[in-house]
C-alpha cells in the first residue's frame, strides 16, 4: 500500500472540531464532585515582614492553608530553591501568596477579609540600584577593547525594553483531585513534568502525583513554570480539605501576580571602519529578575547568546547580569531574552548606518553571518544559516530601498531588522534534558505518547505527521494522547521551540524503529499476530555539539532559524499615533511541517512583536503591575494588526525531522526593531519599547533629509 | 425564576436577576463554550449573541436577557460552515477565542470586505494568530477572496 506522504501538506488538524463547537475542555469547564474553589491570600506591600494575620470572617466550612500546612519543602523546585509557595515572614514582592482559602460557594469566598499586618521595608525597584546580582556571565571572543581603539567610529547606545504580558485569553488555572493517596492536577499548562517535580517535593514522597494537561488556552511562555506555583496552591488545599479544589485566576489576578517578560536595559559600544566593516562588539545586559530567581539564569544566557545580533566580528565581549528587584519575578516569554537583545542590537545596527551615512541595507549585506564564519560563542556556523537570504528576500519583496527614498519626507516609513534564534535548550541543554518520546502501537494504528502539550501551536498534528511519514501509515491510524503523567513518556518542557525540531525527531526516530519490528506489516496485522509493543528513545543531540558553560564558548545551539522583518508604517504627525501599514516577515526554519499551522505561528509571533513595539506598556507602581486590566494594557486588537505578508524560507536541516527546525520564538525577535527603524527612518530617534504616542511626541527628532537613502 | 431562549428552545432559569449572564451559561445551563477571558467586556471571549446581536455576556446581567433569544457557541451543533472553517484555516489555535470570535463573525453581511471584518472583529481579542487567519476563515466563508 502506497500511503501519501503528509509532512509538508496543511492536513486535517488532530484538535478535531470541539474548540469551534464549544465542546473542548479548557480548565475551567471542568466540574468534579464535591469540588470546592480556592483563592489566593497575597502579600499587600514590596518588602518587609508579616507581622500578624486575622481572620475578619466565620472561618466554617473553609479549608485555609498557610507553610506550615505543607508536608514537603515549602520550595518551588526550578533552578535555585529560593522560592516559597507560601511566605513564611519575609515579604519580597506584593502579590506573594501568604494563605490559601477554599469554599464550596465562591461568593462566600470571595467576600472572606484577611487583615494582615506588615513591618516594611525599604525596597529596590530600580534594577540599576540593585546590589543582589542573580546571575552573571560573560562572552569573550578576540578582543574588543583593543579593537574599538583601532576602530575608524566608535558608536554607542543605550537601549531599553520594558515588561511585557502573555496575555493568554485563557487565564491560568488548574484543579486539583485527591486520588489513590495522592493528587491529580488537571490544568493549563506548558510543562506536566515541571508541575510533577515542583509538586514531588512540594508534597513529598507520600503523596503520589500525577499532572494532566487540559486543553490550554494559550502559554507563550506563561503557562511554563508559573502553573507549578498555582499547582502546588490547589493540591495544598486538597489534601487538606481531602475534596477536589478548583482555583482559576481572573485576568487583574493573572496580570498582577504571575511572570512577564524581563524588562531589560543593555548598552552597546561598537567599532566600525568606514567601510562598513564591524571591527568590535561591547554589549552590556542588564535584566530584572523580580524578586526570586525563576528561570532568569537560563533567559540571561539565551539574551546574551543573540545579543551581538546576527553578525560577524572577530572582536566581541557580551556582559550579561540578571539582578533581584522587589516585583514579582519575571519568568519565560516566548523568545526568553533574545527579544530584548536582539531589539538593541538592530537599532543599534541603523544607528551606526547613520553614523556612517550607509544604507542599512549595505550594512547588513557587509556583516551578516555567513556559512563558515563563527558566531559570538565560537559556533561555526553551517550551510543551515540564511542570514542573507532572507535579508535579500525580505529587501526584494517590498521594495524596500525604493520605498526607503521615496517616503522621505512624508509621514510613512519603513525599517527593517534582520535576526536569528537559537532553536531547542542552550548548549548542553537538551544532553541533560535526556528527553524521551514513545510510540505504543495499537488496533488501530499508533498512539504518541509524549509529555509535549499542544497550547494552539499544533503539537498534535504535526508531531502525528511526522510519525506517519516515517513509518509510512495513513495521518488518520496515529493518535496523540492527552499529556498525563502516568502514561506518557516525558519528552522535556514544551519550551525553547523544541517540539518539533527535537521531540519530533525523537519521535521520528521511534517510528523508524518502529518500522523495522513492524517487519513489513501494518500495525493492525501485527497486532493481530503479535500483540501491542511499545517504543521508547532518548533524544541524541548531534555529536559535534561542545558546549563550555562556564566560558560560555563553543556550540550554543544545534541550528538557528533566520528572519527578516520590514515594517511599514504611518505616523499621525498630531497625535503620534503609529499606524503600521504592512509587515513583511520573510524566515526561515528549515521547511514546515504543516505550512498553515508554521505560518500561524509566523502571524501570531509577529502580532506579539508588534505590541511588544508599540502598545504594550506595563506600568509598575510600588512594585505592582498598576493597569492590569486588558482596559489599559492593550494587545494588538484587528484594527492595530496590519496585513501579515508570511514568507517562509526552506533551507532543510539535517539534524531535525524532514528538515524542519524550531520555529515558535523566532518571529518574536524581529518587529519591534523593524518598526522602531522605521521610526529612525521618519526622524524618530527611539531606543526603548514600547514606542507610545507619548514617547514619540518627547522622543529627539532629527531632519529627515539627514537620512540617508 | 427567568424565561429565555436558548439555542432555540424555552429555558428557566433561577439565578438571581443580577448574575452574569456569563456565568449562568457556563453554571446553570451548563454550556461551557462561552469563556471567560477578562471579565470587564475587552476581550470578546465570552461574546454570545443576543436577538442577534453579540454583547459580551460577563457585561450582561441576566435579568436583562429576559424575553430575548440567546444564542451561545453550542447552539451551531457544528453546523455552521465557519466552525470547520476556522479549523482548517487554522483561525482556532488554542481555540479559547474561537466560540465569540465566530458568533461575532457570524452577524457579518454577505460580501464584508477586509475592513468591514476588521470592523467587525475589534472587540474579540485573539492572542495567538494575529488575526490573518480569522479573516481567511471569514472571507472564505462568504466567498470572498482573501488579501494575500
Amino acid at each position: 500500500m502506497i500511503v501519501p506522504s503528509v509532512v509538508g501538506h496543511s492536513v486535517s488538524r488532530k484538535d478535531g472540531i470541539g474548540k469551534a463547537t464549544g465542546a473542548a475542555r479548557y480548565a475551567d469547564d471542568l466540574v468534579f464532585p464535591g469540588m470546592l474553589h480556592g483563592r489566593t491570600i497575597r502579600t499587600t506591600i514590596p518588602h518587609g515582614r508579616i507581622r500578624s494575620i486575622r481572620f475578619d470572617f466565620d472561618t466554617a466550612g473553609f479549608t485555609i492553608v498557610d507553610c506550615h500546612d505543607v508536608p514537603g519543602k515549602n520550595i518551588v523546585a526550578l533552578i535555585a530553591d529560593d522560592q516559597p509557595f507560601l511566605i513564611e515572614t519575609e515579604v519580597r514582592h506584593r502579590a506573594e501568596p501568604i494563605l490559601l482559602l477554599a469554599h464550596q460557594d465562591k461568593e462566600a469566598l470571595h467576600a472572606a477579609r484577611v487583615v494582615i499586618e506588615y513591618e516594611e521595608a525599604t525596597p529596590v525597584f530600580d534594577p540599576e540600584q540593585s546590589s543582589q546580582l542573580f546571575k552573571a556571565l560573560a562572552i569573550v571572543k578576540g578582543n574588543a577593547e583593543a579593537a574599538l581603539a583601532e576602530a575608524d567610529v566608535v558608536v554607542e547606545g543605550t537601549y531599553r525594553t520594558g515588561h511585557q504580558e502573555h496575555i493568554y485569553i485563557e487565564p491560568n488555572g488548574v484543579i486539583a483531585v485527591p486520588e489513590d493517596g495522592g493528587i491529580t492536577i488537571h490544568g493549563s499548562l506548558q510543562c506536566p513534568f515541571y508541575a510533577k517535580k515542583a509538586l514531588h517535593s512540594l508534597l513529598g514522597e507520600r503523596h503520589p502525583v500525577r499532572i494532566v494537561q487540559t486543553e490550554t488556552g494559550g502559554g507563550f511562555g506563561g503557562k511554563e513554570e508559573y502553573p507549578s506555583i498555582l499547582a502546588g496552591h490547589a493540591a495544598l488545599l486538597a489534601l487538606k480539605s481531602g475534596r477536589p479544589v478548583k482555583i482559576i485566576y481572573d485576568r487583574v489576578e493573572d496580570m498582577v501576580a504571575t511572570t512577564k517578560r524581563h524588562p531589560a536595559i543593555i548598552r552597546h559600544r561598537t567599532g566600525v571602519m568606514r567601510d562598513g566593516r564591524l571591527v568590535a562588539m561591547h554589549v552590556d545586559v542588564l535584566l530584572d529578575g523580580g524578586a526570586y530567581v525563576t528561570l532568569s539564569p537560563v533567559v540571561l544566557s539565551r539574551g546574551c547568546i543573540h545579543a551581538a545580533g546576527a553578525y560577524r566580528c572577530d572582536n566581541i565581549q557580551i556582559q550579561g547580569r540578571v539582578v533581584f528587584t522587589n516585583t514579582p519575578p519575571n519568568g519565560a516569554f516566548r523568545g526568553f531574552g533574545a527579544p530584548q537583545t536582539e531589539f538593541a542590537v538592530e537599532v543599534h545596527m541603523d544607528r551606526i548606518a547613520e553614523a556612517l551615512g550607509m544604507d542599512p541595507v549595505a550594512l547588513r549585506r557587509i556583516n551578516a553571518l555567513r556559512p563558515g564564519d563563527t558566531t559570538a560563542t565560537g559556533q561555526l556556523l553551517g550551510e543551515d544559516s540564511s542570514a542573507h537570504q532572507v535579508l535579500e528576500e525580505a529587501v526584494r519583496r517590498t521594495d524596500f530601498v525604493r520605498k526607503r527614498d521615496a517616503y522621505r519626507g512624508t509621514n510613512r516609513a519603513i525599517g527593517l531588522a534582520l535576526f536569528y534564534h537559537g532553536a531547542g535548550f542552550t548548549g548542553s541543554g537538551e544532553r541533560f534534558l535526556k528527553s524521551k518520546a514513545r510510540l505504543v502501537l495499537t488496533a488501530t494504528g499508533v498512539t504518541i505518547a509524549t509529555g509535549s502539550t499542544d497550547i494552539g501551536q499544533g503539537t498534535r498534528t504535526m508531531h502525528a505527521q511526522i510519525v506517519s511519514d516515517a513509518l509510512g501509515i495513513p495521518y488518520d491510524s496515529v493518535a496523540v494522547a492527552q499529556p498525563d503523567t502516568a502514561l506518557v513518556a516525558d519528552s522535556g518542557p514544551t519550551v525553547a521551540s523544541r517540539t518539533c525540531m527535537v521531540v519530533g525527531k525523537i519521535l521520528e526516530e521511534c517510528a523508524h524503529e518502529m518500522k523495522t519490528q513492524l517487519g513489513g506489516l501494518s500495525p493492525t496485522e501485527y497486532h493481530e499476530r503479535h500483540g501491542a509493543f511499545t517504543v521508547e528513545r532518548m533524544y541524541q543531540p548531534p555529536d559535534w555539539i561542545q558546549w563550555d558553560d562556564e566560558t560560555c564558548r563553543g556550540d550554543a545551539y544545534a541550528t538557528y532559524g533566520w528572519g527578516c522583518d520590514v515594517a511599514e508604517l504611518e505616523v499621525d504627525p498630531d497625535t503620534f499615533e503609529v499606524r503600521p501599514v504592512r509587515l513583511t516577515a520573510v524566515q526561515e526554519f528549515g521547511r514546515p511541517i504543516h505550512p498553515a499551522l508554521a505560518r500561524g505561528q509566523i502571524e501570531g509571533g509577529t502580532v506579539q512583536g508588534l505590541g511588544y513595539a508599540l502598545l504594550e506598556r506595563v506600568v509598575m507602581r510600588n512594585g505592582a503591575m498598576a493597569n492590569a486590566q486588558l482596559t489599559n494594557y492593550t494587545i494588538p486588537t484587528t484594527l492595530d494588526t496590519p496585513e501579515i505578508d508570511v514568507v517562509m524560507m526552506r533551507n532543510p536541516y539535517s539534524g531535525g525531522p524532514f528538515g524542519a527546525k524550531g520555529l515558535g520564538e523566532l518571529p518574536m525577535d524581529g518587529p519591534a526593531p523593524a518598526v522602531v527603524n522605521a521610526l529612525r527612518h521618519l526622524g524618530f530617534d527611539i531606543r526603548e519599547i514600547p514606542a507610545t504616542p507619548e514617547l514619540l511626541a518627547t522622543a529627539p527628532t532629527w531632519s529627515a533629509t539627514k537620512l540617508p537613502v | 425564576m427567568m424565561n429565555f431562549i436558548l439555542n432555540g428552545a424555552s429555558t428557566t432559569v433561577s439565578a438571581p436577576p443580577m448574575a452574569r449572564l456569563l456565568d449562568v451559561l457556563r453554571e446553570e445551563c451548563g454550556l461551557t463554550g462561552t469563556k471567560e477571558g477578562c471579565g470587564e467586556g475587552e476581550c470578546g471571549a465570552c461574546t454570545v449573541l443576543v436577538d442577534g446581536a453579540p454583547v459580551c455576556s460577563c457585561l450582561v446581567p441576566v435579568a436583562q436577557v429576559a424575553g430575548t433569544e440567546v444564542r451561545t457557541i453550542e447552539g451551531l451543533r457544528g453546523e455552521h460552515p465557519l466552525q470547520q472553517l476556522f479549523m482548517d484555516e487554522v483561525g482556532a489555535q488554542c481555540g479559547i477565542c474561537t466560540p465569540g470570535m465566530i458568533l461575532t463573525a457570524m452577524t457579518l453581511g454577505p460580501a464584508p470586505t477586509l475592513d468591514e471584518v476588521r470592523t467587525a472583529l475589534a472587540g474579540n481579542l485573539c492572542r495567538c494568530t494575529g488575526y490573518s487567519a480569522i479573516y481567511r476563515a471569514v472571507l472564505k466563508w462568504r466567498g470572498m477572496e482573501p488579501a494575500s
